[in-house]
């Protein structure tokens, strides 16, 4: 099957800044795949790269089977959700969603109804004539989908689209984009720094660093069994075991993880188990987040709030399921 | 505690007149507003609308032909008069001028101030002020004079283009009748050329404001809908450049339809409005005519605004 995007070792230089650096991809077609990095990780470049707001200093990109290289984003069948929407303040809610359908040369009413049909299915009927800054963020979000959508773009990127939302909208936009994709089934790329949004929203989760893409996978893949310190510790704040650690219950001498989660503590001075001392507890409402001293080594743990904790500084045994650490074959 | 308990919550007043001030300015932000606005207010309240009032006024008087006194009687004799063809002449001929002026300032100020908004940074930013402010630094007559000696028939131009052997061309521009003339320096085309020069930075500036307020992505938003260049030219960036641009042609069209220096030192002999009024209301002592061609870039000026607004240029502000 040929990929909706692929990309061979696809560099993206800026003088001495390598943004992003020998990136191999391949994105299936009609999946929703996220890139996931802190900031400066690249990930924008690489959407960049795809919409063609940039061009790769090395390497070659191919859109389904079609080399993207020299082609300007207005020859692309691409379509951009950006990040602070980039909606045109001169143009009401329908011209704005028209416009590609406009350029292309459409007519008139038939993009007019287009144009309503995309708002109707970013449940924004009847906005058409509202200009944008009379909008919310959230509406403004919903707009500058409809923009897109409208189009019937071959991929769909989307640039953290959710980061300027309040949680509770940005929860519902995540169901919304969620189903869309799967009903129009457009290959959706989506670039969040949020770890959270990228496990729940995904197909497949590639991770970024410094450039370069550091594992692709599954979002369970990616959680249950990081490839390397650096992907567990991004990717929900895995605990990073050293290689001494993790030798006494696995019998290799790899680095390995533990999620916080996995962590069960008791209040005891000896037995089975490893002996630590609670540094420092926060409340996150359903779950109480556990900072814990374990000899010098310091460990997250996730519990349910209202378990019995004992007060910091306490002496305690931390006990977990060996099936739980998982052992990065990648890390030396 | 320490040190933090010891420190007052509330600080005690400043001393002095100046403290007493600024606590009560804070208090009654008004007052401030009311003190510092007074002063211009007055100035431009009695000094500038009054004798706007006053220009307005006059034109409504006429003149006595024979005794050369001026007829404190109401009447629209005088703008009559500005309806004879000779009159009339003069205000095309400016309008023209003036319009022309704008479009061409306007189409070359906006690649340069394109170039300024999107592409230059730091030192080139300097540069590029630099070069626009640096020609209003100097004297407009020196300016002008170095104009003539540039457009004359001895002068640089046309030995360059000597050297270039195309003196033809300006020789075939010059036969044309009403833009030519017998050199470049005593052309209606020297006028404009000379209008252009010295209003560019007037028409620059605002335009370059303008697109640096244009949030960069939405050039790439158009380009990634499909739009190319020209088409996102005229759909995104020439609308929001569009109060820029209309600020700009206020300046280079309402300075164009004052001026009566330039018309005086380079072109023909033909008079622009800025001429007749200095003409009426010095040896003629015509102030009533004088008020009345006054009043004609105001009525323009009105006019312009009032069909770009309505042609939407401000509602992109």
């Amino acid at each position: 099957m040929t990929p909706a995007v692929s990309f061979q070792k696809v560099s993206r230089h800026f003088g001495a800044v390598r943004a992003v650096d020998a990136v191999d991809l391949d994105i299936r077609p009609g999946e929703f795949f996220a890139m996931l990095g802190p900031s400066g990780s690249g990930k924008t470049t690489c959407l960049r790269l795809i919409a063609g707001f940039e061009q790769p200093t090395g390497g070659h990109i191919e859109i389904f089977g079609e080399s993207a290289g020299g082609v300007p984003p207005y020859r692309r069948n691409v379509n951009t959700v950006f990040q602070d929407y980039a909606l045109f303040p001169h143009l009401n809610v329908i011209d704005n969603v028209a416009y590609g359908l406009m350029v292309k040369g459409v007519g008139k009413a038939e993009r007019r109804q287009s144009a309503e049909e995309a708002l109707k299915l970013v449940q924004l009927p009847g906005y058409g004539a509202r200009r944008p800054g009379q909008l919310s963020g959230g509406q403004r979000q919903r707009v500058a989908l409809a923009r897109a959508l409208v189009n019937k773009p071959k991929v769909l990127l989307l640039d953290e689209p959710l980061g300027a939302l309040d949680l509770k909208l940005r929860e519902n936009m995540q169901e919304e984009l969620k189903s869309l994709q799967k009903a129009l089934g457009i290959t959706f790329v989506f670039v969040t720094h949020d770890q959270g949004e990228a496990l729940s929203m995904a197909d497949r989760v590639a991770v970024f660093n410094d450039g370069h893409v550091m594992q692709i996978g599954t979002p369970e893949e990616i959680y249950q069994r990081p490839a390397s310190r650096f992907v567990a510790d991004f990717v929900g704040s895995s605990n990073v075991l050293p290689p001494d650690f993790v030798q006494r219950y696995s019998g290799q001498r790899r680095w390995g993880s533990l999620r916080p989660e996995a962590i069960r503590i008791q209040r005891a001075t000896g037995g089975d188990g490893v002996s630590a001392r609670i540094v420092s507890t926060s409340y996150l409402g359903a779950t109480t987040r556990v900072v814990l001293d374990a000899g010098g080594l310091r460990l997250n743990a996730t519990v349910p709030s209202g378990a019995d904790l004992p007060p910091a500084g306490e002496p305690v045994v931390l006990t977990f399921n060996r099936e739980h650490l998982h052992v990065m074959e990648g890390e030396a | 505690m320490t040190a933090a308990s010891t420190t007052p919550a509330i600080l005690p007043a400043r001393g002095g007149v100046l403290g007493a001030l600024s606590d009560t300015f804070w208090r009654r932000p008004r007052l401030l507003l009311f003190l510092m606005l007074t002063p211009p207010v007055l100035w431009l309240g009695i000094i500038y609308l009054g004798s706007l009032f006053a220009l307005l006024l006059q034109s409504f008087f006429s003149i006595d032909e024979f005794s050369g006194l001026i007829n404190r009687e109401f009447t629209l004799k005088t703008y009559g008069e500005l309806l004879r063809p000779a009159n009339l002449d003069i205000i095309v001929r400016t309008v023209t001028m003036a319009a022309l002026v704008t479009l061409v300032s306007a189409v070359v100020a906006f690649p340069i101030a394109y170039f300024a908004a999107r592409y230059a940074r730091g030192k080139w930013k300097a540069l590029f002020y630099l070069g626009v402010m640096l020609p209003l630094w100097s004297s407009y007559l020196v300016k002008i004079y170095a104009w003539k000696l540039i457009l004359a028939k001895e002068g640089i131009l046309t030995w360059l283009l000597a050297k270039l052997h195309l003196l033809w061309l300006v020789e075939a521009w010059l036969a044309i009748p009403i833009v030519g003339g017998n050199s470049l320096s005593v052309s209606a085309t020297g006028t404009f050329v000379v209008f252009v020069y010295v209003w560019l930075p007037f028409m620059i500036l605002p335009i370059q404001a303008a697109l640096e307020r244009v949030p960069g992505n939405l050039v790439e938003a158009s380009s990634d809908l499909g739009a190319s260049p020209g088409q996102t030219f005229r759909n995104v960036l020439f609308p929001l450049a569009l109060p820029g641009i209309v600020a700009g042609s206020i300046f280079t069209f309402s300075l164009t339809l004052g001026d009566y220096i330039i018309p005086q030192i380079v072109g023909t002999s033909r008079l622009f409005i800025g001429q007749a009024v200095y003409a009426h209301q010095g040896t003629a002592g015509n102030i009533p005519l004088a008020a009345a061609f006054t009043v004609v870039p105001i009525v323009i000026m009105g006019l312009y605004l009032w069909m770009a607004k309505r042609m939407g240029a401000f509602d992109a502000l």
